[in-house]
């Protein structure tokens, strides 16, 4: 568990809206990325857009969690941290938190991310619609989805 | 030509279903206006200074007649009557409303055509040589390449939310007609030693406010290893791009303020992991590709001149038509800049009209260039009389091609919410000056191209002679540039010295093109003149 006296940055898990793993859901805090390489036993940490997520990928076998903050939607640099997460194996739980909305969805899914935390509550008709919009993918990203080239190659 | 198997359609078919979606949460309040905007732009909506604008995806500047006749058909339906081409290898609408938006999505993928990603901090657009699959010099047709890309950045998940926009231009040859070093990245197909085709890797070219001409950054990247090499590219400017600062966002900035050298190597550590990851379509996909870019049918032995005894027709042949690949045929340029018009602009029955010309001229394709022109990419020598003579007669005849009648100019005050100065105007008095004292011809090459701010739309700084407008205590002024070069020999334009007023600049355009006139040497094109001679005569003349 976290040091106590780490300042608590994560979502409590109560914040989770959507989750896409079967596990049970961590109820540990996340911690900042200094803290979390600071602290040999921390389990759970949290990327902010300006951190090295390639600092954690020494640590992988440790994390449950990994929460991935967008304190504004319009920057991606958390799919590229996502993505380098579950390219070098983490396979633990990654969570997108912030300012997280409906139209993100489906490319967050697809660089990795499995559960999702945001600031604001989503309307889940809409949530669920837009991930099942489009059938096919043209690329092979973090997730299962097989490309559109695969589909017509075999 | 590329055509869509069902999954293409498939995507493209979803993408209206989206966007016409996500127009309806905003009508719900469920998105604001600052959410929806992105969603909007890369459908290619722009709200502009009187109405929303839609531009269309041209991928790599080909289409078939069916596909001109759908964008004259929506000019029509769903605009006043025209539409614009621009710089690249696009078609906009400026008069769109938001409710139409969805019907004209729809009508547009009837006929394997989007808007997906034509604006915003997303991939663009890929664009490619106007003669491509017909130019005489080309190594390969760089087109299926072209593809290969557009498909990869096609609602790319990990670059939606890139820095800033990201525009990819592929060629083939050492002749560069499509600015591919002003691009974020450019690349060149070229063949190495053993006569294998690879790609040369030029990246953080771009216009803008900062001007800069790419690096290259890798000379031969394999073929089968392209689209990961773009994927490694993408995701160092992805992670590292600046955030804090809109004009310093752009893949230019990093690369110069990281330097190329290190940019390089943070780009071939993350191709090296990358290459690990299986990201590469297969060269089946390549070859899938490749088998719809098959030369036409052409037919041997056919003339190889044309009777040249109407003297206007005999100039436009000279100024219009580039050699061909295949003897008996050339690349014929339809120049969507009449004296006096607005460049780039086509009515609605000038499409229609040119559809139908590609149709029976050109194997039913036409291109879209940068400089705003239309390409019939392949005609016979020997019917290329009644071609023009139909041209002609729709006011498309004109024999400009490249001459300082060719302008390129951006919306400007006409239509842009940023612009400082109109550019539509300027280019119309300096194309009927030069129209009405007969030096256009006279001048040969000559590129005039013209911005109405510094976001550079109109490429003024790649012009051999460049017009960029700037707001002088509220009065529009315009900046004298020369010396810039979109084209194998890239350079970039300086500023003459102090501006001047809309008849001013057209009174400055001639001085210097008097200049190069008086001092130019055997074959010297004004660009090389000026070379020669360095800006000093050219300010001498302009300011005594
Ligand atoms: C009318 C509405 C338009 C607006 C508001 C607009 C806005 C902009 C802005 C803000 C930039 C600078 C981007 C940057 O440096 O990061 C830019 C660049 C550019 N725009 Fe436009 N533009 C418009 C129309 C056009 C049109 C009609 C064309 C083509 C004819 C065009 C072609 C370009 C090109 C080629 C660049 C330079 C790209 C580069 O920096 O590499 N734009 N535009
Ligand atoms: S150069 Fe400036 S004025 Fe011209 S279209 Fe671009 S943003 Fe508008």
């Amino acid at each position: 568990m976290a040091d106590r006296n780490t300042v608590d940055l994560g979502t409590g898990s109560d914040d989770v809206q959507l989750r896409f793993r079967n596990d049970e859901q961590a109820g540990i805090a996340a911690v900042t990325v200094d803290s979390f390489l600071d602290q040999p036993d921390a389990e759970a940490v949290r990327v902010e857009p300006g951190d090295d997520a390639r600092d954690l990928l020494p640590h992988l076998s440790r994390l449950r969690l990994v929460e991935v903050n967008f304190p504004s939607f319009g920057d991606g640099r958390g799919y590229s941290a996502a993505r380098l997460l579950r390219e070098h194996g983490y396979t633990g739980e990654l969570r997108a938190v912030g300012d997280v909305l409906i139209d993100q969805l489906r490319y967050m899914r697809r660089c990795g991310f499995d559960a999702f935390a945001p600031d604001a509550p989503l309307d889940e008709a809409d949530a669920a619609a837009a991930l099942e919009r489009f059938d096919h993918v043209y690329q092979p990203a973090a997730d299962a989805a097989v490309p559109i080239w695969s589909l017509r190659h075999g | 030509m590329y055509q869509y198997d069902q999954y293409d359609q498939a995507m493209v078919d979803a993408r209206v279903e989206e966007f016409r979606d996500q127009c309806h949460r905003r009508l719900e309040g469920k998105l604001t206006e600052d959410q929806f905007k992105p969603l909007r732009l890369q459908n290619g909506l722009y709200l502009q200074l009187h109405a929303y604008m839609l531009r269309v995806a041209i991928p790599y500047g080909t289409l078939s007649g069916t596909q001109m006749h759908a964008l004259a058909d929506i000019a029509d339906k769903y605009d006043r009557g025209y539409g614009h081409f621009t710089t690249r290898q696009n078609i906009q609408y400026n008069w769109i409303k938001l409710e139409d938006c969805g019907d004209i999505l729809a009508d547009l993928a009837k006929v394997e055509m989007h808007a997906i990603q034509t604006s915003g901090n997303c991939i663009r657009n890929i664009s490619s040589d106007q003669y491509a699959g017909a130019a005489a010099d080309e190594v390969v047709d760089p087109r299926p390449y072209a593809e290969l890309l557009r498909q990869w950045s096609s609602f790319h998940p990990e670059f939606a939310h890139l820095p800033r926009k990201f525009k990819i231009c592929v060629i083939a040859s050492e002749k560069d007609r499509a600015a591919m070093r002003l691009h974020d990245i450019g690349i060149n197909i070229v063949k190495n030693d053993e006569g294998t085709l690879g790609a040369a890797f030029y990246v953080g070219g771009g216009m803008g406010r900062t001007p800069m001409i790419a690096p290259l950054i890798r000379e031969f990247v394999p073929l089968d290893q392209m689209v990961t090499f773009c994927e490694a590219a993408l995701r160092v400017y992805n992670r590292y791009g600046r955030r804090d600062n809109k004009y310093k966002a752009r893949i230019k900035i990093l690369v110069h303020e990281m330097g190329a050298d290190e940019y390089t190597r943070q780009v071939e550590e993350e191709f090296a992991h990358l290459l690990e990851q299986g990201v590469e379509p297969p060269t089946a996909e390549l070859d899938r590709i490749r088998s719809f870019f098959q030369p036409p049918e052409f037919v041997a032995g056919l003339p190889a001149k044309a009777d040249r005894s109407d003297p206007d027709f005999a100039l436009w042949i000279d100024r219009n038509c580039s050699p061909h690949k295949v003897a008996g045929y050339v690349s014929a340029a339809i120049s969507l800049k009449p004296v006096g018009g607005i460049p780039g602009d086509a009515s609605a029955q000038q499409m229609h009209l040119m559809a139908d010309l590609a149709k029976e001229y050109s194997f039913d394709e036409c291109r879209v260039t940068h400089a705003q022109n239309i390409i019939l990419p392949h005609v016979e020598i020997g019917r290329l009389y009644e071609l023009w003579q139909k041209l002609d007669e729709a006011d498309l005849g004109t024999a400009n091609l490249d001459n300082i009648g060719d302008i390129i100019a951006c919306p400007g005050l006409d239509y842009c919410s940023l612009a400082n100065a109109r550019s539509i105007p300027v280019s119309q008095k300096i194309s009927e000056r030069f129209a009405a004292n007969g030096k256009g011809e006279l001048l040969g090459e000559l590129k005039l191209k013209i911005s109405g701010c510094i976001n550079a739309c109109g490429h003024h700084h790649a012009g051999h002679i460049g017009i960029l407008g700037v707001d002088r205590k509220g009065v529009e002024n315009y900046q004298l540039l020369l010396g810039g070069s979109e084209a194998e020999d890239v350079s970039l334009a300086k500023i003459t010295g102090p501006g001047f007023n809309e008849d001013g600049i057209v009174d400055a355009v001639e001085t210097v093109a008097d200049l190069y006139l008086e001092r130019r040497e055997d074959g010297e094109r004004f660009l090389d003149t000026y070379r020669r001679l360095g800006m000093d005569p050219f300010k001498e003349a302009l300011y005594g």
